[in-house]
């Protein structure tokens, strides 16, 4: 897929001298910290002991065993939080670059058509559907099928891959990966129904009878409203993304470029605007550098893109000159006690409004809650879909995996990815005593 | 300043270092400015009879990142006609009557060519001859080097041939594929010669290409076996060294040794010199980084002698070989134990893992509440940089179970986290020899052995 070449995936891969020099410097620890941190708990010495005595088959396949989106997790994961962060030569020296080794090791495995090996000889003679073909979904289907299940997936956009295809920035996942990644899931004998509502299309009643098992992975919804003044001049952070993924054709960037928002998908919309030629782009948080909900690491990111900030600075109107945006009028804010998020709670100064001038305002301030959830009866926590140890919802037979059960700790798609694994052998641990129809 | 000078059976050098008869002393042009860049020394490329060299003649064997820890070569002596080298060895010494020039050769195992080469290379004004019995590949296949260092016999014939015509000192060079390398050097004392140097390289194949099934390196589609040399077979080296500074008949002889095999670094040298080399000999280190090394050889060998009060090499020469001994002379009760230092420690695991499974099961993993933990017992949903390094163990000996084998000493990648602490036995000491002489039963029968240790003391678990 054409992505502007300002957009192109940002580190290049690793050659095979890199990949070997690095893969060297790895101590190969024992009960190593970094698959511990891993969500996936990928067995990271071994992979990259693989790389290093040129076994990369051998390196792809240990990945495979513990993600099936390895080839996403590389490239999107926050390594400095997680594998790289945990690395016992980060104290004192560089951690190894875990991400990269593993891209290498994917990307071997991606012109090789290497497959993730069979976990069950023969076919089981049961039924799965999952609902929605993001990383969750992909990874609990392709762990079904790998152990014999008949896996259906239901995708109602055009393209498979949720959020790896239409939500995070092509700098750090072009398109092809993901839809690479989920055409290598279909190999596994899954059957990819894209262009399918579920709940239209098909209705859960005609699901529940069709399948032994069904897995809902739908992720969340739009961006919230942010509930102020000229709100529909307003282009949503998702959608900015989206286009410049798979729409150019759609993507309008302004020359002075507001976005609203602090998380790693605020980053990624304003380094949109910045790449695709806006002057100035600043971000516009209510809190401060502290609280704000990307990582680190994306923000000296976006310090380096030459992105501006403006803390402390709550979106009160769009100012409208001629029916276009000119400009975000803002109240200054100060912080208060920690709030229920633990956070000091942002407190808008009354009287103190000032404009930050900006011909497009993009938000980014999070997605809605899985709307789906209350369509089918499903219950809650916290607005999203609430599972059991073994990600089964409130009714049963129905399981929930990713960002749309993640009522507590960040979305992320290494933790999606994880839940995917951990429902399918969950579903199988029940399925093994149920009869089969 | 420590003295570097050397004067070895009347060859006289400004420093210890000579390079080794081998590529980097192929021609006068290269000697010129290897003594330029300092080297005391030269041993010529061995002259000798006619030869033609192949394609893909060094291999190499490489670990990780690090390079060329050992080459191996199907290179034969010289290659350049005997006349070329007789006239650049006069011209190279009448350049530089301050440096060794030592000159390498290997002729036809007969009276006859041996008097007319050592004639000839006494024209040249060359300050010694080195004797080639060491070359495995080639030459030997056609009766000359390792042919000769492998037979005593042969060796003893050829040196005393040489000995009847040599008016300048002569050292003979051993091969290390032998099994014993204290014969040859012996049957040379016998013989006559005036010195020894050791080690040349050893047999070896490097490898295999995996893609052509071919030897690496492929000599067009074959290979064959190559000498080894460099970083890599220093501890063989060191042990043949030692072996004749011990061997009573050789050390009684008092023929200097000049030593090689792996010197790379000053430590090298100041360790064969220990062991009781009085010359040194590098090769592969500068076919790896060039002459320029010889500063820091000597700079480096000089500083640590100034360090430890040796004013001149010979007084470091042989200073450890009384340490050399044998098993049947340990002292039984010297115990030491593994100390990890938890503030170094990164917590690779990598010693709890060598212990583990291969020594002797005595580092527990401690977790951070204190109890002793297993690997691997996180919860399957917990991640994060975090939970992994707030909840990972801390490898602890101990001590009581240790036998002090070394293994984690030997595996732990930070410096100085693990230490070999010396700790009483609270047992006396006593050698395998004395319990022999005294106790023979002991080292003879399990029942009476295991008597023994209960009643010294001794707890294998």
């Amino acid at each position: 897929m054409e992505t502007h070449p300002a957009l192109a995936e940002q580190l290049p891969p690793l050659s095979a001298h890199e990949a070997a020099v690095e893969a060297d410097r790895c101590l190969f620890c024992y009960d190593a910290p970094c698959t511990h941190a891993c969500p996936t708990h990928i067995d990271i010495p071994r992979f990259i002991k693989k790389i290093a005595t040129k076994n990369l088959r051998g390196s792809a396949e240990t990945i495979y065993t513990a993600n099936l989106l390895g080839a996403t997790c590389a490239r999107v994961c926050p390594v400095q939080e997680l594998c790289e962060g945990a690395c016992v030569l980060g104290s004192e020296h560089k951690p190894i670059a875990i991400g990269r080794l593993q891209r290498y090791a994917m990307d071997y495995a991606k012109a090789k058509g290497i497959k993730p090996r069979a976990k069950a000889l023969r076919a089981s003679g049961r039924r799965i559907a999952v609902i929605g073909a993001g990383p969750a979904g992909l990874s609990c289907a392709g762990e079904l099928a790998l152990r014999g299940h008949a896996v259906t997936v239901f995708e109602k956009r055009e393209l498979a891959g949720g959020l790896s295809t239409y939500g995070i920035i092509a700098l750090r996942e072009p398109v092809d990966v993901a839809l690479d990644e989920a055409k290598m899931i279909e190999s596994l004998g899954v059957e990819l129904k894209t262009s399918v509502e579920f709940g239209k299309e098909i209705t859960i009643e005609e699901a529940r009878k069709q399948f032994d098992a069904i897995v809902m992975s739908v992720g969340l919804g739009a961006t919230p409203a942010l509930g102020i003044a000229g709100e529909e001049a307003i282009v949503d952070g998702l959608a900015y993304i989206e286009a410049s993924k798979v729409g150019a054709a759609n993507l309008h960037v302004g020359r002075n470029v507001v976005v609203v928002g602090a998380g790693n998908t605020a980053v990624d919309c304003a380094t949109i605007a910045r790449r695709l030629g806006a002057e100035r782009v600043t971000m516009v948080y209510r809190r401060t550098q502290r609280e704000m909900t990307c990582y680190e690491h994306e923000y000296h990111f976006a310090l380096s893109e030459g992105i501006e900030f403006r803390f402390l600075s709550q979106p009160a109107g769009v100012i409208l000159r001629d029916g276009k945006t000119a400009g975000l009028k803002c109240l200054r804010v100060e912080l208060g006690e920690p709030d229920a998020s633990g956070r000091p709670a942002p407190k808008a100064v009354a009287g103190s409004e000032f404009v930050i001038e900006a011909d497009q305002i993009v938000k980014a301030v999070g997605q809605q809650k899985p709307s789906l959830a209350s369509l089918l009866g499903l219950k809650t926590a916290k607005g999203y879909i609430a599972v059991s140890e073994d990600f089964e919802t409130s009714v049963a037979g129905v399981y929930a995996v990713g960002d749309c059960i993640r009522s507590h700790g960040s979305a992320s798609t290494v933790m999606a990815v994880e839940d995917g694994k951990l429902a399918a052998a969950a579903i199988e641990r029940k399925l093994a005593t149920a009869e089969v129809r | 300043m420590a003295d570097l000078r050397i004067d070895f059976e009347g060859i006289k050098s400004p420093n210890p270092f000579w390079l080794a008869s081998a590529p980097p002393t192929n021609s006068g042009a290269q000697i010129h400015r290897a003594f330029e860049a300092g080297w005391g020394g030269a041993v010529w490329k061995t002259i000798g009879a006619p030869v033609l060299n192949v394609s893909n003649r060094y291999g190499a064997w490489h670990s990780g990142r690090r390079r060329m820890l050992a080459i191996n070569n199907v290179e034969l002596i010289s290659d350049r006609p005997l006349e070329i080298n007789l006239k650049e060895i006069a011209e190279v010494k009448r350049a530089w009557p301050d440096r060794a020039v030592i000159v390498s050769a290997m002729v036809e195992s007969k009276p006859e060519a041996w008097h007319e080469i050592i004639r000839r290379i006494e024209d040249t004004g060359a300050d010694g001859i080195e004797l080639n019995y060491g070359c495995p590949h080639g030459m030997s296949e056609r009766g000359m080097g390792s042919a000769v260092g492998q037979v005593p016999e042969y060796c003893e014939q050829i040196t005393r041939w040489v000995m009847d015509a040599a008016k300048i000192p002569v050292i003979v060079k051993l091969t290390p594929n032998i099994t014993n390398i204290v014969m040859p050097a012996r049957a040379a004392v016998a013989a006559g010669a005036n010195a020894l140097s050791l080690i040349n390289t050893i047999n070896s194949i490097v490898g295999v290409d995996l893609d052509t099934l071919e030897l690496t390196p492929s000599i067009g589609g074959k290979g064959g076996h190559g000498g080894y040399a460099g970083p890599a077979v220093k501890p063989i080296a060191l042990n043949m060294l030692s072996a004749l500074g011990t061997d009573e008949m050789v050390s009684r002889s008092g023929l200097p040794i000049s030593g090689m095999g792996g010197i790379a670094t000053w430590e090298d040298a100041a360790q064969f010199l220990l062991l009781g080399a009085s010359s040194l000999q590098v090769c592969t280190a500068v076919m790896h980084h060039g002459y320029r090394i010889i500063e820091d050889l000597c700079d480096g060998l000089s500083n640590w002698m100034d360090e430890k009060g040796f004013a001149t090499i010979t007084d470091v020469v042989g200073q450890s070989l009384h340490r050399v001994s044998e098993f049947k002379h340990f002292d039984l009760a010297f115990r030491a134990v593994a100390r990890i230092d938890e503030a170094k420690c990164i917590q690779c695991n990598l010693c709890y893992v060598a212990c583990n499974d291969t020594a002797h099961q005595c580092i527990d993993l401690i977790a951070p509440d204190g109890s002793v933990t297993q690997p691997y017992m996180y919860d399957v949903r917990s991640n994060g940089k975090q939970e992994a390094t707030e909840t990972r163990p801390q490898p602890q000996v101990r001590e009581e179970d240790c036998v002090g084998c070394r293994l984690c000493y030997n595996v732990c990648p930070v410096a100085e986290c693990i230490e070999m602490v010396e700790e009483p036995s609270g047992r006396e000491s006593v050698t395998w020899n004395e319990l022999t002489a005294n106790r023979r039963e002991v080292t003879e029968d399990w029942a009476r052995m295991q008597e023994y240790r209960a009643q010294v003391g001794i707890e294998i678990h």
